[in-house]
């Protein structure tokens, strides 16, 4: 008999929950290896003996062939004494100790679960619950760690004989699989009525039925409850606009699978990839031509022209304005954006960039059975009236969304983490993440520099995030919202205890963000017994970047966003950096106007435009422009605030640049939501225009950029008569040289020639895809986000970076 | 700013130096004036200086906002306010015509008031070292009632009442300045509370859980003090807070919100939520509560916290501000 040995190894990342047992179990059987394997805190134990060669091939496939939901980040091996072991066994799982496993993400549904459901002879068809290892819900319905059923929200189904063998048989793909059920054992599906009576019927059919009637449908998902209504039908789109006072806002839209996808958008294989992959995210497409014809004019109204831009100055306040919704019920916004139909000017320059759509394909079997029944697109929007967050807890459904949806297809699993839709963009060939939530959270990212003492990062305020960070991990929180809401508030600090305990992390440092205002920040105020790390808002971003690509800097950073607290107490957000994960230098800015009216010059976007153009005329405003024609009932008082410095902040915010330039363009003088005008102002430019205006940077250390110089450029060719998507265009590359020159001035000096760009601004692919070029052809190296967002849902991420790097400096 | 004075940063100061220093029972509770024994009687004491710029301003001057406001002070204590010191520092040149008009309105605002100023002292100080005029004024009152009001007294189930339409006396004050171009046609809500208080308290004298009048800060710093002193919720409903039209129209051009902007002559009460109907009849038969409303409800969670439920169904927090109000919105 050959030689024997015996091993030892551990093997840690998301290896549970995710099939690693039984594979591990049938690798070792396949050869003929003894030992065992199993589950504790801080992952997979596996105990294996045999010939030195199988032993070393067992343990190299560890690494190289894990199940495809498996993220193994470390194997160790030991040698210990034999045993004469022959046989291989599953152990069970252990407690105690730290928890350091890790809790897989959200998987929709794999093919072998959807060939089930689709098998009439299988005790499964057309079950809406159907999973296994390799798919269904995880993060969503953990309450605990160990990754065990009684710790998730189906502790409540007791699993019926069949179920139970499956799960106990290493050689089933239900083995262990958590969720495991059956139409016999498992959740039930419900249809409710518009006051929560039950219907009568099959629900899934009752369902397909009120869509197709022209209904809007509450549907609970995997994070929380969606609002579904046929995307073809504009009557039934515009009543869930009504109904969910959401004005302009374009909606997401479902297809059953990627032909579904094709149909309305362009895509291309990194894009198909995403559509595809497990985390099923909101991919935002370019819209065909075609598309006009099969999605309702309120999927996502009209990019506004100036003439409506006029219309809705004149009922200030109410974001929406009556013409374009009129315009759009004659001539869909995607025909017009996509230049198909002759009205606005961007059809009359006929080369928009067109209108993006957010698209995903269905990521539970339950969306797969709607989908498939129905056979069209649905709009499936997130279940909430106006800005609160989604709804995910059944009661709370009912109420809030009582008026909104006409009936409610629900079931009785229940969700513990309110998890919303991910939504990413492809750039440059590569995803461009803008919220990562669902399908993403809370797998783990890795951090270059281990951390001394673990962490909790804080965030922001709007599209928050937090992260909990210990050893080389970041966990960074799913999406939570905007924290000035009681509800997302709550999430928030639930959240945070909810992360503490699965990830067993007990915070010695906690990062925040400057902002005093911020309701993070305040939270972090009031924690005891922990160091606190104040990060700036622009330096969390650049850090962030530089967390997700995996390095440390030094680099150029160019933080583009809305408005962050600056330590100057004015508000920053057109930022050149020279910065580390340790600390930064602001290098150059946008020069600073006053924000007339505070947070009011974020809603209405003309303000800025006035604070500007004052500033760049010296006082003296040109009366005819539109600009000041259409805001001239409040123009001088709005002036004044300006000049006066009351409740006006001073702003270097590129984001507040591109607000005056829609402004004084004439696309956008309120918004209804965030970002609005210059998402508008971005999808109206003409792709061939390749012109630019001048710029002016002045100064040193810190140098200073012109940005109302910029405005009144615009001013004057807007008056001039140029086509608004030309105007566009140019603004778009004039900031992309800005940002270029701006970076080789600090590289002059500095000496650094990689450059990270970050900030709100950089989900604008116009900018970013000219900024890195004009970069890369001047010899930059350029970092851009890849799995975080570069806007604040990445700032809690950069915030544990920094305060890492900080406790590594002590 | 005069919305944002009056916030968190003010009260860590008082909190850090003042209290730090003269910590003792009666200053603790941080309430508008203090509440002690003298022989058999109960006595309010309170003192308040004036700096508002400009001191004369539509419906009022700094004179009788310095006597209204402390006769509030007291009234909100629960007490009958009865005499008052008047204390002026003088910048080297104010005009002697002007301190006439500010005296002589201080003379009528006590008669209003039913109070008399007893006592006083005056300074003058190099021109530059003053804005014109400060005036201080301290008061006394008699607490004729049994009981003790407090912003620690919130219960859950009582009931939050303005008096009347809220930031009248702060937006006239920043239109008075002559920077902005608005025009709004608005005067300063200055008055003295007394009778409006003595009115709710003979209509339910067990009821009234604590009263404040909403000066700096405005209503939404106070009801962050009560909740945050009683431990409880205070759950507002947006649609139900009284606003002129004017104020609304100004605060929206401003940028400002209207529950932070300062009043001088709204009262601010908690009371046993089952005895709201007779609250707010008394209220609305004084002159000064016509406009008195039902603005929220006091809750048990999240306690320490100022909700407001908006018009769409959404919940807010109403939070303390730090300093100077600067957007959070990106
Ligand atoms: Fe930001
Ligand atoms: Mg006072
Ligand atoms: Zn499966
Ligand atoms: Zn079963």
């Amino acid at each position: 008999m050959s030689t024997r040995v015996r091993s030892v190894i551990r093997v840690e990342g998301v290896v549970q929950g995710v099939g690693f047992r039984p594979f591990v179990y049938g690798l070792a059987v396949r050869l003929g290896l003894g030992g065992l394997v199993g589950n504790d805190e801080r992952g997979v134990f596996i105990e294996v003996e045999g010939a030195p060669a199988l032993v070393a091939e067992f343990t190299a496939a560890l690494r190289t062939s894990p199940p495809p939901l498996a993220t193994v980040e470390r194997v160790s091996a030991r040698a210990v004494p034999v045993t004469g072991e022959t046989r291989f066994a599953i152990a069970r799982s252990t407690e105690g100790g730290t928890r350091r496993a890790l809790v897989s993400p959200d998987v929709a549904t794999c093919d072998d679960c959807l060939r089930e459901m689709d098998d009439p002879a299988d005790r499964r068809y057309g079950y809406a619950f159907v999973n296994c290892t390799n798919c269904g819900p995880r993060f969503t319905i953990v309450r605990d760690v160990p990754y065990d059923r009684p710790n998730t929200t189906m502790a409540g189904f007791a699993m019926c004989a069949d179920c139970a063998r499956e799960y106990h048989d290493p050689a089933d793909r239900r083995f262990h699989a958590q969720p495991v059920c059956c139409p016999a054992c498992g959740p039930r599906l419900r249809l409710l009525g518009r006051d929560g009576e039950p219907l009568a019927g099959d629900p899934v059919e009752e369902a397909v039925r009120l869509l197709r009637d022209g209904g809007v449908l509450a549907v609970k998902g995997l994070g929380g409850y969606h609002l579904a209504a046929l995307a073809s039908r504009e009557s039934a789109v515009a009543a869930l606009r009504a109904r969910k006072h959401r004005q302009e806002k374009p909606f997401a839209v479902m297809v059953a699978d990627l032909a579904g996808a094709r149909s309305l958008c362009e895509v291309d294989e990194v894009e198909e990839r995403l559509l595809t992959s497990g985390a099923r995210p909101i991919v935002l497409l370019h819209g065909r031509e075609e598309a006009a014809s099969r999605v309702a004019p309120s999927v996502a109204p009209a990019v506004a022209s100036p003439a409506s831009a006029t219309a809705s100055t004149a009922s200030q306040g109410t974001a929406s304005s009556g013409t374009s919704q009129v315009a759009a019920s004659e001539t869909s916004p995607l025909a017009a954006s996509t230049g198909v139909s002759g009205e606005t000017p961007a059809e009359a320059s006929g080369a928009s960039e067109g209108l993006w759509l957010g698209v995903m394909l269905p990521y539970t079997p339950l969306h797969h059975l709607l989908l498939r029944r129905l056979g069209e697109p649905v709009v499936l929007t997130s279940g909430n009236v106006s800005d609160e967050p989604i709804a995910y807890r059944d009661e709370d459904a009912l109420t809030r969304l009582r008026g909104v949806a006409d009936a409610f297809l629900v079931h009785d699993r229940p969700i513990h983490t309110r998890t919303d839709d991910s939504v990413l963009r492809v750039l440059r060939g590569r995803e461009l993440p803008l919220r990562r939530s669902r399908g993403y959270a809370p797998r783990p990212l890795p951090l270059a520099l281990g951390l001394p003492r673990p962490v909790l990062a804080c965030g922001a305020e709007l599209k928050h995030t937090f992260c909990v960070a210990r050893g080389t991990h970041a966990f960074v929180s799913h999406h939570i919202g905007d924290l000035e809401n009681y509800e997302t508030f709550r999430s928030f600090t639930e959240g945070v205890e909810h992360f503490l305990r699965l990830f067993d992390v007990v915070p010695e440092v906690v990062a925040h963000d400057l902002h005093p205002e911020y309701m993070s920040t305040k939270y972090a105020l009031a924690l005891e017994g922990a160091d606190l790390v104040g990060v700036q808002h622009h330096h969390a971003h650049i850090a962030s970047c530089l967390a997700d690509n995996g390095v440390t800097g030094p680099v150029i950073g160019v933080a583009f966003d809305g408005l962050g607290y600056g330590p100057d107490a004015t508000l920053w957000g057109g930022e050149f950096l020279v910065a580390d994960l340790v600390s930064f230098e602001r290098a150059g800015h946008l020069a600073t106007v006053p924000m007339p009216g505070g947070a009011a010059a974020v809603r209405q976007p003309w303000r800025m435009a006035a604070a500007c153009l004052d500033v760049a005329y010296g006082g003296a405003v040109p009366d005819d422009l539109d600009v000041v024609r259409r805001n001239a009932e409040s123009w001088d008082g709005v002036l004044a605030l300006g000049r006066r410095g009351v409740n006006a902040p001073l702003t270097s915010s590129a984001g507040r640049l591109f607000d005056a330039v829609a402004s004084v363009a004439g696309v956008r003088d309120v918004i209804g939501y965030e970002g609005q005008a210059a998402i508008e102002w971005e999808q109206l430019a003409d792709p061939v225009e390749k012109g630019h205006y001048g710029h002016r940077l002045t100064g040193s250390s810190p140098f200073v950029v012109h940005g109302a110089d910029l405005v009144a450029a615009i001013a004057e060719d807007v008056r001039a008569g140029t086509e608004t998507g030309t105007v566009s265009a140019r603004f778009h590359t004039t900031v992309a040289r800005i940002v270029a020159e701006g970076c080789a001035r600090v590289r002059e000096t500095s000496g650094l020639s990689t450059v990270a760009l970050s900030g709100g601004v950089f989900q604008n692919a116009l900018l970013l895809v000219r900024a890195a070029a004009l970069l890369e052809e001047d010899g930059f190296h350029v970092l851009t986000h890849g799995q975080v967002p570069p806007n604040d849902g990445g700032i809690s991420l950069g915030q544990a970076a920094v305060a890492a790097a900080r406790d590594n400096h002590r | 700013m005069a919305h944002g004075a009056g916030g968190k940063a003010t009260q860590s100061l008082i909190e850090a130096i003042f209290l730090e220093s003269f910590r003792n029972p009666l200053l603790e509770p941080l309430e508008d004036g203090a509440v002690f024994g003298a022989g058999t009687e109960r006595l309010a004491l309170t003192t308040d200086s004036y700096v508002v710029s400009p001191l004369f301003f539509p419906g009022g001057n700094i004179g009788d906002l310095a006597v209204n406001g402390t006769v509030n002070d007291l009234a909100v204590c629960g007490a009958r306010p009865l005499y008052l010191s008047a204390g002026f520092i003088l910048e080297e040149g104010f005009p002697v015509g002007d301190l006439r008009r500010v005296v002589a309105s201080m003379a009528v605002a006590a008669e209003v008031a039913g109070v008399q100023i007893v006592t006083g002292d005056t300074k003058v100080v190099q021109r530059g070292k003053a804005d014109g005029c400060y005036v201080n004024t301290a008061g006394v009152g008699l607490i004729e009632r049994p009981g003790a009001l407090g912003v620690a007294g919130a219960r859950p189930g009582d009931a939050v009442i303005v008096s009347g339409p809220i930031g009248e006396h702060g937006v006239t004050i920043m239109l008075a300045r002559g920077e902005l171009d608005i025009e709004a046609d608005l005067i300063s809500d200055t008055a003295p509370l007394n009778g409006l208080v003595a009115a709710l308290l003979d209509a339910c004298p067990e009821a009234v859980r604590c009263m404040r009048d909403a000066t700096r800060g405005g209503v939404a710093t106070i009801l962050n003090e009560i909740a945050r002193a009683s431990g409880v919720a205070v759950v507002v409903e947006e649609d139900a807070v009284p606003v002129r039209q004017a104020v609304r129209g100004a605060c929206e051009l401003l940028g400002i919100d209207p529950l932070y902007v300062a009043c001088e002559g709204r009262l601010v009460a908690v009371v046993d939520g089952a005895v709201v109907d007779t609250a707010l009849a008394a209220l609305r038969a004084h002159p000064l509560g016509e406009g008195a409303a039902l603005v929220g409800r006091i809750g048990e969670d999240p306690p320490g916290l100022v909700l407001l439920k908006t018009g769409f169904g959404g919940t807010r927090i109403v939070d303390l501000l730090v300093g100077d109000p600067l957007p959070r919105i990106c």
